[in-house]
């Protein structure tokens, strides 16, 4: 539990507002969509996973948390697709890692320890990874306020 | 020895990204390309032995780690070339050389991997080391390329790791929580299937942004368009196998409950809309690499139709993942030298590559015929055998479908390469021409060789290897 608390509580928010700030990024959010049409869509959401969850019947499963996990999992799929700005895709994507985690909460699996690390360790490098190209664009695009590429298409 | 292999090949990176000496970095790759043979043979003489509780090289680990130590010496050989023509700065070898070696002993564990959650861990590492090797040239397009890389493997790979905790949770109806492969075979019976369906629904999914098949298939694309040839080169044939290996031990597991029917529908339709997608493309495609890159998703289109068509399938898919893996970095090597003579990637600035490098020619002519599937070519054997289970599984329909598909894709690709070979270009100037020296694609015609002695003339050890690895996935 300690190297979820430091890397998911710690280190990744410290690491995302460091490359908010470096890229002076502001708070608009630019979606495709209206806020109003988004907030319904996450409803829609957490309404049929609750309707999914309650028709599957297992002992095994903490329904509250796998709820939870699966509502999150798709907020962030959401929000990744309905946002313009790439920080928000970052941000999409840990949602996505904060749903996944809650479901290794539901489901109460035992990974071997070094397996665990592994996997809190490959996360973080994907976070780091995904920043540290991300403040390549803010420097090579010139554009704090960096959107989606066009280029590369057949 | 695992550990010893990893501390070698971390040693090995650190020192290729720090060191700046020529002699010393030619050197560390010369050391690990001498490792890396040792351990594929040190691997062969411990065959089936459980190492370390998480790795087991079985007969299909070992058939490919082969074709990966196959496909590296050029790799590396190609990848010398491509530093050494256009005279790049120390920093950027190093880094290029590093993430090189990273990619192929995260790849390798990858294939001997026996226990799920490892697996996921070395795939992720393959995505990092292959974002730096994407990101070579360090420009907007490198950039577009390797975010587009990185952000949908890291999604596709959440994807994966939601899929082994449904699968964690369908085997705990067996009362185990041990995730190995081994574990999961011994308790195919009691898993449940409601999970288990979930399960592979995810790992699939996820694992198809390595494969290169619909849906995640587009990050690989960009990043083989963007990556230097000779990491392309990597990335289409050592990457795509640790999506097969992958895909087929999750399917190995799946094939002996009865939810394998279901499980051939998923895959069917995933790589019929593959085979579809590559034909829609290679038909329109100016972009010589990308094209390429694009012939690399009708492939894992087919072994995945062979894989799902069952009986004699399974046993070609795993000889045309082998085959493929020597005879489409064949077509990425070659690319170096026309991107030399042309300094363009469209088709329409290329012409009468004859003319300027007769041996590449002649190399690319060879690698066009073997990628298509043509009968000289190795590729040929799969491929019919893969025809041959699916008319045995009576999926007439696709059958004719694919093959109406494959016709398209080969006047594509034809019709680029024929243009390329012998249409002279238009406003071209001669004089800017390079030297290509004739032994630049000597490793061109091994590869193609090797790939047609392996389909026509198969050793023994070859056949019982395969039929060992085809023994995973029980007959019915």
């Amino acid at each position: 539990m300690l190297e979820t608390i430091v890397i998911k509580a710690i280190a990744v928010p410290w690491f995302l507002s460091y490359v908010i700030k470096r890229n002076g990024i502001t708070r608009e959010a630019e979606p495709y969509l209206p806020n109003f049409v988004s907030l319904i869509i996450v409803t829609l959401i957490i309404v049929i996973t609750i309707v999914l969850s309650s028709a599957i019947d297992d002992v095994n499963l903490n329904k509250t948390y796998f709820v939870v996990a699966l509502s999150t999992l798709f907020t962030g799929l959401y929000l990744i697709v309905s946002r313009k700005k790439i920080i928000t895709h970052i941000i999409g994507y840990i949602v996505i890692e904060n749903g996944v985690f809650i479901l290794s909460l539901a489901v109460g699996n035992e990974m071997p320890v070094m397996v665990n690390l592994g996997i809190i360790l490959d996360i973080f490098a994907g976070v780091l990874l995904l920043g540290v190209f991300f403040n390549k664009i803010g420097d090579v695009l010139k554009d704090p306020e960096a959107t989606v590429f066009k280029n590369l298409k057949d | 020895m695992i550990a010893i292999f990893l501390a070698a090949t971390a040693f090995i990176t650190l020192g290729l990204m720090l060191n700046k000496n020529t002699f010393v970095n030619y050197s560390l790759v010369l050391v690990y390309l001498a490792l890396l043979w040792g351990f594929i043979f040190l691997q062969y003489r411990q065959l089936n032995v459980l190492q370390y509780d998480f790795f087991r090289t079985d007969s299909l680990a070992i058939l490919i780690l082969f074709a990966m130590g196959v496909v590296s010496i050029p790799a590396f050989f190609h990848g010398y070339r491509y530093i050494y023509t256009r005279k790049e700065p120390p920093r950027s070898r190093g880094f290029f050389f590093g993430a090189m070696v990273a990619l192929l002993s995260a790849s390798a564990m990858v294939y001997m991997s026996n226990h799920i959650a490892a697996t996921w861990v070395f795939v992720e590492i393959t995505t990092i080391s292959a974002s730096v090797l994407v990101y070579h040239h360090r420009n907007i397009k490198a950039l577009e390329g390797v975010w587009k890389y990185v952000f949908i493997s890291t999604i596709s790979i959440t994807f994966v790791y939601v899929g082994i905790l449904f699968l964690s949770l369908s085997l705990k109806h067996a009362g185990v929580t041990d995730l190995s492969f081994d574990s999961l075979y011994a308790n195919v019976n009691n898993l449940n299937p409601f999970w288990l369906k979930l399960s592979f629904l995810f790992i699939f999914t996820g694992f198809t942004v390595k494969l290169g098949l619909v849906p995640m298939y587009t990050a690989g694309i960009d990043a083989k368009d963007k990556a230097p040839a000779p990491a392309g080169a990597l990335l289409s044939s050592v990457i795509v196998n640790v999506g097969f290996v992958t895909i087929y031990r999750v399917y190995s597991v799946v094939a002996r409950t009865p939810l394998q029917h279901w499980a051939n529908t998923i895959i069917i339709i995933s790589a019929v809309l593959s085979i579809f997608v590559a034909t829609v493309y290679m038909t329109r495609i100016k972009n010589i690499k990308r094209m390429f890159a694009y012939s690399s998703i009708e492939h894992a289109g087919l072994i995945m139709l062979g894989l799902a068509a069952g009986g004699i399938g399974v046993y070609a898919a795993i000889l045309h993942v082998f085959l493929h893996t020597f005879v489409k970095p064949a077509l990425f090597f070659q690319y170096n030298q026309i991107y030399r003579v042309y300094q363009s990637k469209s088709i329409y600035d290329m012409g009468q590559y004859f003319k300027y490098n007769k041996y590449g020619a002649i190399a690319l002519l060879l690698a066009f015929f073997s990628a298509t599937a043509m009968p000289p070519s190795g590729l040929f054997i799969s491929e019919f055998l893969i025809f041959q289970s699916l008319f045995e599984a009576q999926h007439f329909l696709i059958l004719i479908f694919v093959l109406i598909l494959l016709t398209i894709v080969i006047y594509g690709f034809g019709s680029n390469v024929f243009k390329l070979l012998f249409t002279p270009p238009v406003n071209f100037d001669e004089s800017t021409v390079p030297r290509v020296y004739p032994w630049e694609s000597f490793s061109q015609y091994i590869l193609l060789a090797l790939a047609v002695y392996f389909a026509y003339f198969p050793p023994e050890l070859f056949v019982n290897l395969l039929q060992d690895a085809v023994r995973l996935i029980p007959v019915n």
